[in-house]
């Protein structure tokens, strides 16, 4: 519970968010294990953790675009202007026609594939402002367009060239001026920085945050901890499927710091702090070990630690830091 | 020594992205370079692993000028270097193991007794335990992956490694553990390193010295001139 918080009514509600994959020969990948969170209009959650670790498969369940042998389990409650639905349960007809670039701007991890190859930048965006925001052809529309591209950075100049003529950093800006386009009151955003130089990485963590501020909200999902600590009011991180930490930003990234080991450990990897890998590797999602998932990597772990941990107070351990302690990495420093 | 002299490079002769680009790199030495996106720095990292002939310059490797490239560089300076790229999806063929990615290097040069012993040493340096080896690319994840590129590149033993943003996908803890496997190999053999990126924080902290891309070129006071 984060006491800052003004608690506008959450836009989006999620509870017990499960995911598993159906694999061969029986076996299950557990993507994603009882994922609980608020979000609320103006306020921005960035979900970090190691790649694989689930963060895109909970965005493609929000989203409705889970693969065939997917099976999602729980509650996501989306709730706004055009009304009330359970992203997990609406039929995809739905999802299709209402939710998805409506109701949630995507702004996907692969851009190339979510461009449409045989259409230039300004038609697609034209399109997508004409569609979502009934503004008709002419130029009002013209403007708007041009006005979306220079939010997301995107330089006028290539407005006419087709996707494939786009490096993958102006792919990632035009699928940024496509999501800001619809004017969704939700964002999800999955790796919006990747293949960007730090210079865009800011300038585009700071348009998604006025975006925010002016009252939509926002998922965004990365595993840039500098871009995250930028954006974010609050913090998810994920470890093997599940969220350890629900967490105030600032008080994430600055004092007294996360509570638990793993969120700890990876801020100190941070090349501006300690630089210190954490040991080994996440465990595997299709072969989870029965008790807490981070034990094996963990310098605090007890045999309590083979029961798994429920998150209480934003923090999924039996023994996390306690909130007034200094940090781990100064005793040794 | 490494050093890249005069170099003009490019896609295009009439427009090219190196006009006149001189770096020196020293045994044992880590060099950052810095520059944003789409400057050319990935072209200048391809010319001194002898990966991409230059319009005009020249790249002195311990002496030797470089005189083929690519697979027409003699074999002696051609695997003098060790090179990562940021994506490993587009450098690792998808239908090997990834133990077999990590020997192919041997096997091309004719050296396959040493497949075992190598796949044994470098597998624990990079973290790839258990059935990792066994997987092929599509089975991993983008940092595994990464890990076994790693390993391909020092299996051979280069003199040089260069990296050109080898973390920029990557989340911090695999990226601080990829560059002290590499900060580890320096040590230990002497071999100069080439870190190509735009994230500074991360470049100050691991290298000897960063130098912009800026400061590479002569000033473009004359950029028509070659
Ligand atoms: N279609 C699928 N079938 C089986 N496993 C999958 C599928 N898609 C993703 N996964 C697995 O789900 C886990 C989480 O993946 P992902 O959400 O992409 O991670 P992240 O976005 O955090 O990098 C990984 O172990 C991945 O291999
Ligand atoms: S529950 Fe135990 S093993 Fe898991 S993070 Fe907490 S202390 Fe470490
Ligand atoms: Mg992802």
């Amino acid at each position: 519970m984060t006491a800052a918080d003004p608690a506008p009514a959450p836009l989006l509600t999620v509870r017990g968010l499960t995911v598993r994959f159906r694999m061969p020969r029986g076996r299950s990948v557990a993507a994603v294990t009882d994922a609980a969170f608020d979000l609320a209009p103006g306020s921005c959650l960035v979900l970090v953790g190691e790649s694989g670790c689930g963060k895109s498969v909970l965005a493609s369940a929000l989203l409705g675009l889970l693969p065939g042998n997917a099976e999602a389990t729980g509650t996501a409650r989306l709730t706004d202007r055009h009304g009330s639905t359970d992203l997990l349960t609406a039929p995809e007809a739905e999802l299709a026609r209402t939710v998805r670039g409506r109701r949630i701007g995507l702004i996907p991890q692969s851009p190339a594939a979510h461009l449409t190859p045989v259409r230039t930048v300004r038609s697609q965006l034209e399109e997508t402002v004409r569609e979502l925001t009934g503004t008709p052809r002419g130029t009002a529309l013209r403007a708007a367009a041009v006005r979306t591209a220079a939010r997301a950075a995107f330089p006028a100049d290539h407005l006419d060239r087709y996707p494939h003529q786009l490096s993958g950093g102006l792919a990632q800006r035009a699928a940024t001026a496509l999501a800001l386009a619809g004017d969704a009151p939700l964002l999800l955003a999955d790796e919006p920085t990747t293949g960007l130089d730090r210079e865009l990485v800011d300038r585009t963590t700071d348009e998604l945050r006025r975006h925010t501020r002016a009252g939509h909200a926002l998922l965004m999902i990365t595993h840039d901890l500098a871009a995250a600590e930028r954006i974010a009011d609050r913090v998810a991180v994920m470890y093997a499927g599940r969220i350890v930490e629900l967490a105030d930003a600032r008080r994430f990234f600055g004092t007294p710091g996360p509570r638990h080991p793993y969120a700890r450990a990876l801020l100190d990897a941070l090349p501006d702090r300690a630089f210190t890998p954490l040991p080994g590797m996440p465990p595997e999602l299709g072969a989870l070990p029965p008790g807490c998932a981070f034990a094996a990597r963990c310098d605090r772990a007890t045999p309590a630690c083979a029961t798994p941990p429920a998150l209480r107070d934003g923090v999924a351990c039996h023994h996390p830091v306690p909130p007034d302690r200094e940090t781990d990495h100064a005793r040794t420093a | 020594m490494l050093e890249l002299r005069d170099i003009i490079a490019g896609y295009d002769r009439r427009t090219p992205v190196l006009r006149g680009v001189s770096l020196t790199l020293a045994p044992g030495e880590a060099v950052g370079l810095l520059g944003p996106s789409g400057c050319g720095k990935s072209t200048l990292a391809r010319v001194a692993a002898l990966l991409h002939r230059p319009d005009a310059g020249t790249v002195v490797l311990d002496g030797t000028p470089a005189r083929g490239w690519r697979h027409r560089a003699p074999r002696a300076q051609r695997t003098a270097f060790g090179v990562l790229f940021q994506q490993p999806r587009l450098s690792a063929d998808p239908r090997l193991r990834l133990a077999d990615l990590i020997a192919e290097p041997l096997r091309a040069t004719g050296r396959p007794a040493e497949v075992a012993s190598r796949l044994d040493e470098l597998a624990p340096l990079v973290g790839l335990g258990g059935d990792l080896l066994t997987r092929r690319p599509h089975e991993v994840s983008d940092g595994q992956l990464q890990r076994a590129c790693l390993a391909r590149a020092l299996v051979l033993r280069p003199r040089w490694l260069i990296c050109d943003e080898m973390t920029a996908m990557l989340d911090a803890s695999t990226t601080a553990a990829l560059v002290a496997v590499v900060e580890t190999y320096r040590r230990e053999t002497g071999a100069g390193v080439l870190a190509v990126g735009h994230d500074r924080t991360l470049l100050h902290r691991w290298c000897d010295r960063t130098v912009h891309w800026t400061d590479l070129a002569p000033a473009p006071a004359n950029p028509g001139a070659a």
